[in-house]
């Protein structure tokens, strides 16, 4: 079974005293296992809500979701899920904040802190760890929030626009350390962006959303062909541009 | 922090910091000596009324004189309740709000009730406490719990309520329970209006044990001041409210100093 995550027939209505809002609608796809998808679409299209209902933070309306062939309700832990803001605990230092996790979910063993250590050390944040949130860089504070989201061993992750609190630079720095950890820790990722260079960049598949109700207008696969895969020497493939324009006409036609 | 070769500038600036504060607290210094030293001159010379105003120097007599007017034994009286009505008042404050954070229905269903209470002068209510609890220090400290444990609920609630969402839904990532959010996020996240809620019960509870005092009229500095203005001993009313003072200054001070332990 090459298979990770089956969306099947997504459908979401969000009820409130204003009315009803129908989010989503009809959304289908796959995941294969490691891969990495984006998913674009206008804003307010219903990106983050797939995102929490695959990760059951929110209740679906309609459709099912299954994680390695088994149907899913609500929160499981199979799902890792990463917001736009790192969420980092300022009154707990960084090897607690990474742990904390763990802790909610009881398996805070030495094991799983080794595990943790492990990868802090991997990532250059151990000599932080006795430090708190407020004494490191963003695009640090990121790559904590990534591992406390990695150190539960999730088979999917799920990135909600992780990077777009971040300046330019640290973005890019932070894309490519990210990207090379996913990687090397062998993730399954789904990435929510409004950065069509951003999708291109890391993805193996981009999915376009429709405007709202939000339903998969188009799926692109991106192959640059190349070894060692990173964001930056993506960017610099004279694919790039190629996928780029299609991507920009293909949100375009939306917006009109 | 790195660079511990202090430049010029950077000396010079400090030093300006430093002689800015000690001059405020100079100019401070020189306010209240000045106006002792007024209040003392114009009563010597006969311009005020020594007798209705009292004056620093017999002031200082009666303070020095702690026994005599049993002045150590109702301060001791006023702090003692002081303490109990600000830790009870405190401790069940928070408890509701926990408990109205908890139910969203019960906060509905509390929300005008704790508004009317609030807005309500607890003063008013003296009688009818000495009247249920006795005429003693458990209506005392009964008055000075009533006075601090709406605004405790209102403010606690109010900061628990305003919890950052997106840190919510980072531990609910996590399957978290609403007691695990309730311990690890949620009571965390507001040590800072904690600490405010401490801050500003002190002045409530004083309050409350003042005007608790008045009403009974047993012991106290509240008792003292209300006996010092029935018998004109303004000496005496004078020194209980420069206690009264010390009192709320040294417990502000016990609150800062938490605030220094809990945030280091
Ligand atoms: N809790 C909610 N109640 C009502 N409407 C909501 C709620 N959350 C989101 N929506 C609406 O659903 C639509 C999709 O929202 P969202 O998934 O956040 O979009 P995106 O992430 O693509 O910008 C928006 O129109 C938004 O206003
Ligand atoms: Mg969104």
């Amino acid at each position: 079974m090459n298979e990770i995550l089956e969306v099947k027939n997504i459908g979401k209505k969000y009820q409130n005293k204003a009315g009803e809002v129908q989010a989503l609608k009809n959304v289908n796809f796959r995941v294969k296992k490691g891969e990495f998808v984006s998913i674009i679409g206008p804003s307010g299209c219903g990106k983050s809500t797939l995102l929490s209902i695959i990760a059951g933070l929110e209740e679906k309306t309609e459709g099912e979701i299954y994680i390695e062939s088994e149907r899913v309700e609500g929160i499981s832990s199979k799902v890792g899920y990463m917001l736009q803001r790192d969420c980092l605990l300022e009154w707990r230092n960084i090897l607690s904040n990474t742990l904390f996790g763990l802790e909610i979910k009881g398996i805070k063993t030495k094991e799983n802190i080794e595990y943790v250590k492990e990868l802090l050390k991997k990532y250059n944040l151990y000599d932080f760890i006795n430090k708190y949130p407020s004494e490191l860089s963003g695009g640090m504070r990121q790559r904590v929030a990534l591992i406390r989201t990695l150190a539960v061993k999730p088979k999917i992750l799920l990135l909600d626009e992780a990077f777009s609190a971040l300046d330019y630079q640290t973005r890019i720095m932070v894309t490519e350390d990210i990207y090379s950890i996913l990687r090397k820790e062998d993730i399954t990722t789904i990435m929510v962006t409004h950065d069509i260079s951003e999708a291109i960049s890391m993805a193996d598949r981009v999915l376009v959303l429709s405007k709202r109700p939000g339903t998969i207008k188009e799926i692109h696969k991106i192959d640059f062909e190349m070894e060692n895969r990173t964001p930056i020497n993506c960017r610099q493939n004279p694919k790039f541009s190629k996928y780029f324009d299609c991507l920009w006409k293909e949100l375009g036609v939306d917006e009109k | 922090m790195k660079n511990n070769g202090i430049s010029k500038e950077r000396k010079k600036y400090l030093n300006k910091v430093k002689k800015n504060k000690l001059l405020i607290i100079l100019t401070q210094i020189l306010i209240l000596v000045g106006f002792l030293a007024i209040w003392e001159i114009l009563a010597n010379k006969d311009v005020i009324d020594s007798f209705i105003t009292s004056q620093p120097s017999r002031i200082l007599k009666t303070f020095m004189n702690l026994k005599s007017n049993d002045l150590l034994m109702h301060t001791k009286v006023t702090v003692y309740e002081t303490l109990v009505g600000f830790g009870l008042g405190t401790i069940l404050g928070v408890a509701i709000a926990i408990i109205l954070w908890w139910s969203k229905f019960l906060a509905k269903v509390s929300e005008p009730f704790l508004v009317v209470l609030n807005s309500l002068p607890k003063v008013a209510l003296g009688p009818i406490i000495i009247i249920w609890v006795g005429s003693g220090t458990s209506a005392i400290i009964a008055m000075a719990i009533l006075i601090s444990v709406i605004v405790t609920v209102l403010e606690m609630l109010n900061g628990y309520l305003k919890t950052d969402k997106e840190i919510i839904k980072m531990a609910r990532t996590f399957n978290c329970t609403k007691l695990q959010l309730l311990t690890k996020i949620v009571i965390p996240a507001n040590i800072g209006t904690f600490i405010n809620s401490l801050k500003v019960n002190i002045g409530l509870s004083l309050v409350g044990v003042i005007s608790g005092e008045f009403l009974v009229s047993k012991a106290g500095l509240g008792y003292l001041i209300v006996y010092g203005g029935q018998v004109f001993k303004l000496d005496l009313v004078m020194t209980s409210v420069i206690i009264l003072g010390i009192v709320a200054g040294i417990m502000y001070g016990g609150v800062l100093l938490l605030e220094k332990f809990i945030r280091k």
